[in-house]
């Protein structure tokens, strides 16, 4: 069953005072949720918090649920303002709506495309997940622009990141599109790649808008 | 519709009814082999022309297939029905508006499963689709399989492999012409919430397109402005409701639209190939692959522009085009032979002596005008675009783009602005015309100063160079001057000029042998373009000339400018060649090829007005080119700019020459 939205903002604010700011728990007043709130009743019935004299405790799985949820929270950041460009006050505001939607398996998906962040927008740490160890262990880079790949690599295009619409039209015209694969046979003076039985020449401008996933 | 009445005059099928001809349209990318295609099936009756309003070239031409007088088209290349470049518009317009009875699709088999996808958006727009299957002999030479009987059953419409530079399937394409009956065809299914958005618009529209509903409400959602324009027209009241609902749909997918329909016709063209198309284990390198690596390393490519810049500038424009047979026509047919003959036959007629002048005299329409636009234009320009084509259609030019981007980025341009600046070597005129191929305003008014500028046309290349080969060091200080100039002003104007430089994208076609008779043709049309545009004007240049002669306006317009030809250290009969060259630029380089073979010039002299001229204001045709282009302020500006920095250059390199005594 998955928390209620509140509830995970109370484990994040409770994971942030014991694991960053070195405390052994953390007082309600300073969650910012209400000591009658049902939020924490939810949370103590699943043995992940525990409430005494108005003092909130981890419990051992609670940590673990805490250290998810805000790896959540901070990947949410890091997705608004690395791919949707939403900045500043607003951007904190929909990260606290959007990292709710993040669970299931869509924080590794997210974690994978944003090529596993460490820290979020603030600088402060991304707890790692599974899938950032296993990409280390592979020593798989993951998602990166075309400019990383050496010539005579290939990879697989993921995305196109471009602000200019004519241009992905073009791009997705002559086959450079997510899922196809690419070879690229030169990086200077122009990068020149090929998709299928094409070539293509692009400048590096432009090749740092095609991500491929090697 | 004067091309068809034209058309039934040159056929000696009296019988043939106007209407009763059948219009064929050849689309599909670039690079594919539409033009070979072209060539092969029409034959000799064939124009070339500018499709109206554009610069863009289509070529028409006429064809018997079993009886029937078909009119082939042959259109500019488009990646798909949404249009982004002018060529790709121009495409599309004749599709919309000719409503031609087949269309020909034709692909490059090896590039099937891009390609396939302006397939899909044509059978979408239940157009008269035939497909060709193109280039089938390199697509097996490389390994791969194509089971084409398949891909028809899947397809539903007629697919024919071919190879039409190796004449193959020739016949089976004339066949499936005249066999061809327009027929409603089935179309691919999208996704349901596609399908959905594309009928609750469809639904909205009740005129008549050439195009179906489907593919006119795909294009609306696409927000293509042109078909909305034309929407808007045909169905009056009716769209307000269109638009809006294309409003709430563009809104509802703003994110992904285009990506999103991409993606679903990628995944119909997956299951069109599955079972169709088989790649072999190991991958073929072709000779033309290797070439292709040959020419895009620096370490190889730079020796290898070098020798093609050697060899076929150098070599076979400049020694052989304005060498040997500059020497011939105009050394030994003119002088010995045709001005002294027509010389006699008109002052044999004519007993007035002034009009004797406006024929055949030292400024003659016949002895002058003619003598330089046959004997010393006609043979550098031919060698020069015969140079141009085959480079073309061995697809070096993509090439060569890549290579000097960045070199060209420095100077506001981006790769792609090597095809108009290579092409200004041999017709600065043309070469403004071709510039509009270019992404931005910024890109273009730059192109347009450089090539005003910097870049000697053919003609006057091709003399300057028999001019100065004599004197090597002369030669050399002409070319850096140039280049230095070149990239000096390419780099301020850049610095000067607000906004960015576009970012540079473009595709590689394959490195092939060009086909002889490709070669032919495009050097001819662009031969009867040339003679079209410049005959007139050494005409009327001869005349003015003559009454400037006559006036006596002509020897003051020397001695005014005999003070700026001082100012730079020549003899105030050099004037001439710089009056001349407001008519012609290559005019003005024939004028001092006169000077010099008369003894005037020494080697300093000769230099510093080779460079000057060189820089010196364009000639009338381009100044008009570029005020059609780039407005009257923009031509103006430039003019003057390049005319004040023509003599300025020229007064700093007779100083430094004087100093250095370097020729």
């Amino acid at each position: 069953m998955k928390l209620s939205d509140k509830a995970e903002e109370i484990l994040e604010a409770l994971w942030i005072a014991v694991e960053e700011e070195g405390k052994g728990f953390a007082e309600i007043d300073q969650l910012g949720i209400p000591a009658g709130d049902p939020a924490y009743q939810e949370l103590a019935s699943r043995t992940l918090i525990e409430v005494k004299e108005g003092r909130v405790y981890f419990r051992p799985e609670g940590r673990e649920e805490g250290r998810r949820t805000i790896r959540r929270h901070r990947l949410a950041e890091r997705l608004l303002m690395d791919v949707l460009n939403v900045r500043g006050e607003a951007g904190d505001d929909k990260a606290c709506q959007f990292e709710h939607l993040l669970n299931e398996g869509v924080d590794a998906k997210v974690c994978t495309m944003l090529n596993h962040p460490t820290t979020c927008p603030h600088g402060k740490h991304i707890p790692p997940g599974d899938c950032c160890e296993e990409a280390r262990r592979s020593g798989d880079l993951g998602v990166v622009p075309l400019t990383e790949l050496k010539s005579g690599e290939e990879g697989e295009i993921a995305y196109i990141q471009t602000e200019d619409s004519k241009k992905m039209q073009k791009l997705m015209a002559m086959g450079v599109l997510p899922g196809n694969r690419i070879v690229l046979s030169q990086t200077f003076p122009s990068y020149i790649f090929r998709v299928g039985f094409s070539e293509f020449a692009i400048d590096s401008a432009m090749a740092r808008e095609i991500f491929v996933r090697k | 519709m004067g091309l068809f009445k034209k058309k039934s005059s040159c056929h000696s099928n009296a019988g043939v009814v106007t209407g009763a001809v059948k219009k064929v349209a050849l689309v599909g990318n670039p690079n594919v082999g539409k033009s070979v295609l072209f060539n092969a099936l029409t034959g000799a009756y064939v124009t070339v022309s500018n499709y109206p309003g554009t610069s863009v070239e289509v070529a028409r031409g006429s064809a018997a297939i079993n009886g029937t007088t078909c009119e082939i088209i042959d259109t500019p290349g488009m990646y798909s029905l949404l249009p982004i470049t002018e060529e790709e518009r121009v495409a599309r317009e004749i599709l919309l508006k000719e409503s031609p009875d087949v269309v020909l699709h034709v692909l490059d088999a090896r590039n099937l499963e891009r390609m396939l996808v302006m397939t899909l958006q044509l059978i979408d727009a239940q157009l008269p689709v035939v497909l060709v299957v193109n280039i089938m002999d390199e697509a097996e030479r490389m390994g791969l399989s194509i089971d084409l009987p398949l891909l028809q059953e899947k397809l539903g419409i007629p697919v024919i492999g071919a190879a039409t530079a190796k004449k193959r399937g020739l016949d089976e394409i004339r066949k499936a012409i005249a066999v061809y009956s327009r027929r409603k065809h089935a179309v691919f299914a999208y996704s349901k919430r596609l399908e959905a958005d594309i009928d609750s618009v469809s639904q909205l529209i009740n005129g008549d397109y050439a195009l179906s509903k489907k593919s006119v409400a795909l294009l609306l959602l696409q927000r293509d402005e042109e078909v909305s324009a034309l929407v808007a027209e045909r169905e009056g009241e009716g769209f307000a409701a269109i638009a809006g609902k294309v409003r709430e749909k563009t809104f509802e997918r703003r994110e992904s639209f285009h990506l999103d329909l991409s993606m679903e016709r990628k995944g119909v063209v997956k299951g069109l190939l599955a079972g169709v198309f088989s790649l072999p284990d190991k991958r073929v390198v072709t000779f033309s692959e290797r070439l292709s690596r040959w020419a895009v390393r620096p370490l190889t490519g730079i020796p290898l522009l070098l020798l093609v810049l050697y060899y076929g500038l150098y070599k076979f424009v400049g020694d052989f085009g304005a060498g040997t047979l500059v020497d011939f026509l105009e050394g030994t047919l003119f002088e010995q032979y045709f001005n002294p003959w027509v010389t006699g036959l008109v002052k044999g007629i004519i007993p007035w002596i002034p009009i004797q002048e406006l024929f055949v005299g030292e400024y003659g329409v016949l002895t002058l005008g003619l003598r330089y636009a046959v004997g010393i234009i006609l043979p550098i320009v031919a060698t020069f675009f015969l140079f141009f084509s085959i480079l073309e259609d061995s697809g070096y030019f993509p090439r060569l783009a890549l290579l000097v981007d960045r070199v060209f980025k420095k100077i506001g341009l981006t790769g792609r602005a090597v095809i108009p600046i290579v092409l200004g070597f041999g017709c600065d005129t043309m070469a403004t015309m071709v510039t509009r191929t270019l992404e931005t305003v910024r890109e273009r008014v730059l192109a347009t100063l450089l090539l005003a500028l910097a870049i000697p046309c053919s003609a006057q290349l091709g003399v300057i160079l028999a001019l100065l080969s004599k004197a090597p060091g002369a030669l050399l200080v002409w070319g850096v001057c140039l280049i230095l100039i070149f990239l000096l002003i390419g780099f301020l104007a850049a610095r000067l000029m607000p906004g960015e430089t576009p970012m540079f994208y473009m595709e590689l076609p394959p490195m092939r042998l060009p086909q002889l008779s490709n070669v032919l043709t495009k050097t001819y049309t662009r031969m009867q373009w040339y003679f079209m545009e410049i005959l007139p004007l050494f005409i009327l240049a001869s005349v003015l000339l003559w009454i400037g002669k006559l006036t006596h306006f002509f020897e003051m317009a020397v001695e005014w400018l005999s003070p700026v030809m001082g100012m730079m250290g020549l003899p105030k009969d050099v004037a001439v060649a710089f009056i001349f060259g407001f008519f012609r630029r290559d005019y003005g380089a024939a004028g001092l090829y006169d000077l010099q073979t008369k003894g005037i010039l020494d080697g300093r002299q000769l230099t510093v007005a080779a460079v000057t001229l060189t820089l010196f204001i364009p000639c009338v045709a381009q100044f008009l080119v570029m005020k059609r282009e780039r407005g009257l302020k923009v031509a103006l500006a430039i003019g003057v700019f390049v005319s004040t920095l023509a003599f300025g250059s020229g007064y700093l390199l007779n100083q430094f020459l004087l100093v250095t005594k370097l020729v």
